[in-house]
């Protein structure tokens, strides 16, 4: 008689769940952060929301639309364009040390 | 057209994904899942999103994904939906298939065509990222005229396929084209396609940094480009009725238009472009404004 | 999926005299499959045209994809199946070839589709006449294959197929083949039963991945690298090799479940195929087995009741699954056979018949392994006549009294004697 449990009998289709970083630590991808200077920020001083074309622009959704915004430096992979997108180029990008 | 705090703060990618810095793709994803929410199965060819996806057992989207050969796509969305009428879900949940250029316009173009001739009820995304990037830069018959790939490295010979229009020739209810560096107005062009019922079509331009050789920072501002040159019009078509896109508004008057030698230079892959093909872009510009033209003032 | 009677639907048990096609259409029909996706091709098209029919007078719930190519087929049922339905479809030669690539992917995703295979031969050049060549040539992809004699054996095995297809410990997409004219296009009296019986029988689909429940959020079929993956705590996942691993093993165990499936439909119903992998005719006390598949098998029934009479103990094995080939079956049963004939309607270019080197390579080793000789027939939909059975019979006798063994193909049947002079290069003569 066929036994239901044995091991091949486990295994079928290539199937996936979901999971935050699948690439691993994408923050490593390079050395260089967005650093927003908050006093330039346009949220942050009308207190209203506003603007946020860093949450927007954002390819890989590491920024919050909050006030102020606030990026998930473990995977931004430090492309640049919230540093570009800025109207008041209040983002810089800098080389931060990821602990 | 909607705006920026309509636009639910809910994301359905976890950042952490195998796309490139600065990939448009991933932005245009990413805002195209947000307008379409959880009730949505997508499917997927061989491509550079499939990598986005992620490896076995892992993957990066809060949506079911199904993965399907390059050349299946349509046909792949086809079933879904056939199996959602077959068990009375096909009103819950939406059928979107994306796909990049190279299987859309070339391999992928046969089961589009036949998928959206059925009046299979589902939208069809294509990124146009204007060349077989996953594979490494090999030129698409979304190419445009002049651009370097690997298989071209004179510069494209042809045509770039307006896969819009043929969409258009098929009759379907909704085309759209669209572009990552206008988020707001591609947002909303899925939410306009999601209350259609039929085969809806959008295709988005996707500027590639390492396809089209920029800095990645510069995403946003070459897609820009693409549009403030008048080369990228948005626009959809409604039940036949041509709609400009407000975005693309103001350029139908050519002299708000940026000379296309502003965008071509932004690009490495267009580095070595002839002056004859730099015309042909000129006359493609304008010929294509003057149809918008009449299209407008016969609607 | 819910069960439910509908007036228009053939309640009654009866029977019907029906073509091949439409004992597949009949038993896809009564199946209750949920889509089907076909594309037509000679000598398949009536089955689709049956389809369309009963969709078109509500005879069925099934969703009828009209594709525009076999691959497109290939591919909605893949979706369809993955979404959760239960999917059929049909093709042949051509069409088998152009669906080639979504062959191993329906396969690789243990989608339980049954495809029902009308024979045809594959060009070039064009034929549109029966051989086994488009079955054999899907042999390493995975799927389960079944060959069919008669139209209620089209019409039986098809709702065998979906039952064993979607067994839990199974999982695999399955084709039944039935040669082409012979079969498709013969009317043949066929026993339709009734619905409710069928129902009891094949229960609906409980699918591994469907999905269609957007609740559950599933990937299916990415990229998979060739090692283990390992994340922690959020788990250790197969590589590839251990997907092909469990296709082999799922393929590899399926005879017994097939056999019991067969057994548990012949209770029901009272028809029954040998054991359900092979037939087997006047074989128990027989020095010389004759060993083929579908139409070839079915004219070498014929001819056994006159070698018998010439005094020559032969019997016939027609063999019913082709994959997985059920090698600890065929060892057993010609263990202390002498010798063995093979007509293959097929060949393995370069190579010999297909039946026939898979039969030597299955019973390597025994201890008296039976001396085989191999013929090659009736391709192209050239008549397999009781002439050509007798002659590879008494050929084969008489090599195998002799100790000849040879590797190079025999052809029975061909007319090259009657072609006088003809020289293909005369055809292009200029001037």
């Amino acid at each position: 008689m066929v036994d239901t449990k044995k091991d091949y009998q486990k295994i079928l289709g290539s199937v996936q769940k979901p999971v935050k970083g699948e690439a691993g630590k994408t923050g490593t991808w390079s050395p260089k952060k967005p650093i927003i200077d908050l006093e330039k920020c346009i949220p942050v001083k009308s207190g209203k929301p506003s603007c946020f074309n860093c949450w927007l622009y954002c390819p890989e959704a590491v920024v919050t639309r909050t006030i102020p915004p606030e990026i998930d430096l473990e995977f931004c992979k430090g492309c640049g364009i919230c540093q570009e997108e800025c109207p008041v180029k209040a983002i810089s990008m800098e080389e931060v040390k990821i602990e | 057209m909607v705006k920026l705090m309509e636009i639910p703060d809910e994301e359905f990618i976890y950042p952490g994904t195998r796309a490139c810095a600065g990939c448009s793709m991933a932005l245009i994803y990413r805002m195209a899942l947000k307008a379409l929410g959880p009730n949505t199965i997508i499917t997927v060819p061989a491509s550079c999103l499939t990598v986005l996806h992620g490896m076995q057992g892992f993957c990066t989207t809060k949506v079911s994904v199904l993965h399907t050969p390059f050349a299946t796509t349509g046909a792949s969305a086809s079933g879904i939906v056939a199996s959602l009428e077959d068990k009375g879900l096909a009103d819950d949940v939406n059928v979107v298939a994306f796909a990049g250029d190279g299987g859309t316009v070339d391999i992928g173009i046969q089961s589009l065509s036949g998928a959206v001739e059925r009046g299979t009820n589902f939208i069809y995304a294509c990124y146009d990222n204007e060349a077989y990037m996953n594979t490494g830069v090999q030129r698409s018959g979304s190419t445009p005229p002049g651009a370097y790939s690997t298989t071209t490295p004179n510069g494209k010979v042809g045509y770039k396929k307006n896969m819009a229009k043929i969409l258009e020739a098929h009759g379907i209810p909704y085309v759209a084209t669209a572009i990552s560096s206008y988020p707001l107005d591609l947002y909303e062009k899925f939410k306009n396609a999601m209350k259609i019922s039929g085969p809806k079509y959008i295709h988005i331009l996707a500027p590639c940094p390492p396809g089209w050789g920029y800095n990645p920072k510069d995403s946003i501002e070459v897609g820009r480009l693409a549009v403030q040159t008048g080369f990228w019009p948005l626009y959809e078509v409604i039940e036949g009725k041509f709609v400009l896109s407000k975005d693309s508004g103001k350029y139908l008057d050519p002299k708000k238009r940026k000379p296309i030698i502003e965008y071509l230079n932004t690009q490495k892959r267009f580095k070595n472009i002839s002056d004859e093909d730099i015309e042909k872009h000129k006359s493609y510009i304008e010929d294509q404004w003057k149809q918008i033209q009449k299209r407008i003032e016969n609607e | 999926m819910t069960v439910t009677e509908k007036k228009s639907e053939i309640s009654d048990k009866k029977i019907k005299i029906l073509t091949g096609n439409h004992a597949a259409a009949h038993a896809l029909r009564q199946a209750r499959v949920g889509v089907i996706a076909a594309y037509p091709i000679t000598p398949q098209s009536p089955v689709v045209e049956k389809i369309a029919e009963f969709v078109s007078k509500g005879k069925i719930n099934t969703r009828f994809v009209k594709v525009e190519s076999e691959h497109s087929a290939m591919a909605v049922c893949c979706a369809a199946s993955a979404t959760g339905s239960r999917v059929g479809t049909a093709t042949s030669s051509h069409g088998l070839m152009l669906m080639y690539e979504m062959l191993p992917w329906a396969s690789g995703n243990r989608l339980p589709i049954v495809l029902n295979l009308a024979t045809r031969a594959t060009g070039a050049p064009w034929s549109v006449w029966t051989d086994h060549q488009d079955f054999i040539t899907m042999r390493d992809v995975g799927w389960i294959q079944m060959f069919c004699m008669d139209n209620q054996e089209i019409y039986d095995t098809n709702i065998q197929a979906f039952k064993l297809a979607e067994d839990p410990r199974v999982f695999l997409p399955t084709v039944v083949a039935y040669d082409g004219y012979i079969l498709s296009h013969t009317m043949m009296p066929v026993s339709i039963e009734k619905q409710i019986e069928i129902d009891e029988f094949l229960p609906p689909l409980k699918h591994h991945i469907n999905l269609s429940d957007v609740s559950v959020v599933k990937g299916i079929d990415p990229v998979t690298t060739p090692h283990l993956r390992d994340r922690g705590n959020e788990g250790t996942v197969p590589g590839y090799f251990e997907y092909r691993y469990a296709m082999q093993k799922a393929l590899e165990n399926s005879i017994e479940i097939i056999m019991n499936v067969h057994e548990e439909f012949s209770e029901k119903f009272g028809r029954s195929y040998g054991n359900g992998i092979y037939k087997t005719y006047l074989t128990e006390d027989a020095d010389v087995l004759i060993f083929s598949m579908g139409s070839v098998a079915s004219q070498a029934r014929n001819v056994i009741s006159k070698l018998r009479k010439d005094g020559l103990k032969v019997g016939l094995v027609s063999l019913k699954l082709f994959r997985p080939f059920p090698v600890m079956q065929l060892r057993k049963l010609f263990k202390d056979t002498k010798l063995v004939v093979v007509f293959d309607r097929d060949i393995g270019y370069g190579y010999e018949g297909v039946l026939s080197y898979e039969l030597k390579a299955a019973l390597y080793g025994l201890k008296q392994s039976p001396f085989i000789k191999g013929f090659i027939v009736g391709l192209g939909g050239r008549d397999v006549t009781d002439q050509h059975i007798i002659q590879g019979v008494t050929k084969a006798i008489n090599e195998s009294e002799r100790g000849i063994i040879s590797h190079e193909t025999d052809f029975i049947g061909l007319k090259l004697e009657k072609l006088g002079d003809y020289d293909e290069k005369d055809y292009f003569k200029g001037g």
